[in-house]
């Protein structure tokens, strides 16, 4: 095991960051919900990183990644369902068209 | 160590003698006798699925009492290679509008999910790929994949039936993963560890076909759903979806959905041996006896398991050549209503017998967890009679019409 | 050069390149795919980090749950099969200067601590991590806590998406 601690958290740096100009340089909202994804990817990359680097007996980093999965299941299923349902009745995804409340 | 006993580790030795005589660095080596050992083994899985051809062909002629081909060679063995000169000689079709990248990278996902599986089968106790600690969900990840390339080919073919089909078969294999995690947790329970090695050892003293009858059935209901076999198959049936999500694939693209589908059968055929009945091994002890110390040689054992999974296999197209198809709806409403609840009732008790029961001697133990299998199918089945009886004074009873016109009758 | 750091710089390429790949490409069945590669890419380097079970679990839940969800969704939302038109904002370059703000700010913070430079310490002996993680789960002195609240929100959202995905249609 001869790779520094940095390299990993400089590489979920980087993801953390694309994912960020995913968000919010799309159009769609599915595209945008992808780039949340590779941010959360990102910050379980740096919590496994920290586990393994500071105290592996401790199991409180995969712990933690494993909420974050959780999370991040029950965020994408609940925001697909909103966009299927807006696209149902607004016949559109893209972000900025979505832009009334029903009146 | 020599070649009989220890077949893998005797090779890897005297490659490794051998090319760091040539001069190699120690780990250009490792990584050499790696792929050497990868490609072994999936050449052996390939040569294995063209027999599977002529296993299922043959198969299925008896069962329908037929012959089968029996001209082309003795008994009909060389018929998979005239398959499969047909498939590789047939015109390689792209219909017009299909996205090429993922139109060929399909077939090519739906054997890789299949091949994946063969790196945690156990052969014997010595003849293996790799020994993880989490198999047991390995081998669920290696469905998420085929899971996915049903979704890719199905999208690339550029077809209204080919979407219809692949999005009924992708839901059909996300629901009836279900119910299978939950039932490999049964041997994960009973033998302490997820690693199949481990099942497979803790097996030496009862099959789990015996500790727990029920989750072998589930998982046996869970495993032909996954394949998307008969009873499962709506999603590629002719007659009802023109061949669903590969209806645009022909020639070798095509062998490949086939054949990856039967040597996936096989697979779950050897993972049903490997998780209930006791893999290479389970003699019940009779291996202890001097006479028969032959079988623990790793060529028995590997010969053992084969049989183990031909018998899983044969299981599998015994299922599927002799009843009909189950329709989407009915299907995805036996897996909720009835497959899952079952599974979750099945494991909580398996889990709570196994410790209650560890203090007695084996056969108590043996008979415990028997009997209340049995106690929980026998009260199942009453469960759908009632329901089923229930169902049928619904449709018989009197409806208003049907009362006034036998009044104006009389 | 180990061979350790070879294999890390492979997957941090194919985790790079598959995540612009995402949020670049015009068609948005190629990103969902490109997302799978990604999270495959993830998946390999948590095995690098010995941490087996998070990487199975990664490919199980994100690969085999999460992505096919979204490219359900994707199939689902078109007019027809063809995307047409750009798929970034106009004003794309902002975020991207943003993008590369932080990350340049984040690279100083994380390469100014001498103490993230160090390698790792090989494994405690006897450290069974996956059945230290089953008790770490459900141990009413470790995290039995979180697991269940994160149990009660899964129920939760799955709940609130099969109301709000079944529409008016009762």
């Amino acid at each position: 095991m001869s790779i520094p601690l940095n390299w990993y958290l400089i590489l979920a740096a980087a993801l953390f960051c694309i994912g960020m100009f995913g968000v919010l340089s799309r159009k769609n909202a599915i595209a945008i919900l992808l780039g949340m994804e590779l941010m959360l990817n990102a910050v379980n990359i740096n919590l496994v990183a920290f586990w393994r680097y500071l105290d592996p007996a401790k199991m409180a980093g995969q712990v933690f990644a494993i909420i974050v999965f959780a999370v991040a299941a029950a965020e994408v299923a609940v925001g697909l369902a909103l966009i299927i349902s807006v696209y149902r009745r607004r016949k559109t995804v893209v972000a900025d068209e979505i832009d009334l409340m029903k009146w | 160590m020599n070649f009989l006993n220890d077949p893998i580790t005797f090779i890897s030795a005297w490659m490794r003698s051998l090319l760091t005589g040539w001069g190699l660095l120690d780990g250009l080596t490792t990584v050499i006798i790696y792929f050497i050992g990868i490609t072994v083994l999936i050449i052996f899985a390939m040569v294995l699925d063209i027999l599977l051809v002529w296993v299922e062909r043959k198969v299925v002629a008896r069962f329908q009492d037929r012959l089968g081909p029996n001209r082309i060679g003795p008994y009909g063995l060389f018929q998979p290679f005239a398959d499969i000169i047909k498939l590789i000689i047939k015109e390689d079709i792209t219909p017009a509008g299909a996205d090429k990248l993922l139109y060929n990278l399909g077939p090519v996902l739906a054997i890789a999910s299949v091949i994946i599986l063969w790196a945690i089968l156990p052969l014997s106790a010595k003849i293996y790929g790799v020994d993880l600690n989490v198999a047991i969900l390995y081998l669920v990840a290696a469905g998420a994949l085929g899971t996915l390339s049903i979704l890719v080919g199905g999208w690339a073919s550029n077809n209204k039936y080919a979407l219809l089909g692949a999005f009924r078969m992708v839901a059909n294999m996300v629901s009836y993963e279900i119910p299978m995690v939950v039932v490999l947790l049964i041997p994960t329970i009973l033998a302490d560890t997820m690693s199949v090695q481990g099942i497979t050892q803790a097996q030496n003293g009862m099959w789990f076909a015996i500790l727990s009858p029920l989750a072998l059935i589930i998982f046996l209901i869970s495993a032909i759903a996954e394949l998307g076999r008969s009873p499962f198959d709506l999603n590629e049936a002719e007659s009802e979806i023109v061949a669903g999500f590969h209806i645009e694939y022909t020639g070798m693209k095509f062998g490949l959905f086939y054949a990856g589908e039967l040597l996936h059968a096989f697979t779950f055929g050897g993972f049903m041996a490997v998780l209930f009945f006791g893999g290479y091994g389970g003699f019940f002890g009779l291996e202890k006896i001097g006479f028969f110390s032959w079988l623990n040689n790793p060529f028995v054992q590997a010969v053992v398991f084969l049989a183990k999974a031909m018998f899983g296999y044969w299981v599998i197209m015994w299922i599927k050549y002799s009843m009909p198809r189950i329709r989407i709806d009915h299907m995805l409403a036996f897996n909720w209503k009835f497959l899952t609840p079952l599974a979750l009732v099945v494991l909580v008790n398996t889990a709570v017998l196994s410790k209650v029961l560890a203090g007695l001697p084996n056969w108590g133990y043996v008979l415990g967890m028997f009997l209340s299998n049995l106690v929980i199918g026998f009260i199942t089945i009453e469960i759908l009679r009632a329901y089923g009886r229930k169902q049928r004074k619904a449709e018989t009873k009197p409806t208003p019409q049907n009362g006034q016109n036998q009044e104006q009758v009389a | 050069m180990t061979a350790d750091q070879i294999i890390f710089l492979l997957c941090a390429v194919l985790i790079l390149g598959s995540s612009i790949m995402v949020v670049t490409t015009r068609k948005l069945i190629h990103a969902a795919l490109w997302l799978v590669a990604a999270l495959f890419g993830v998946a390999i380097l948590f095995a690098i980090l010995q941490a087996g079970f998070l990487a199975v679990v990664q490919v199980v839940v994100y690969i085999g749950a999460i992505a096919i969800l979204f490219i359900f969704a994707v199939m689902l939302t078109r007019k027809e099969m063809l995307d047409k038109g750009t798929q970034t904002r106009s004003n794309w370059w902002l975020p991207a200067l943003l993008g590369l703000l932080i990350l340049a700010g984040l690279v100083f913070l994380i390469l100014g601590q001498p103490i993230f430079g160090r390698t790792a310490a090989a494994m405690p002996e006897g450290v069974d991590t996956l059945r230290n993680l089953g008790f770490a789960l459900v141990s009413p002195d470790a995290f039995v806590l979180p697991f269940e609240v994160a149990s009660v929100l899964l129920l939760a959202a799955l709940v609130g998406a099969v109301y709000v995905a079944a529409g008016n249609n009762k």
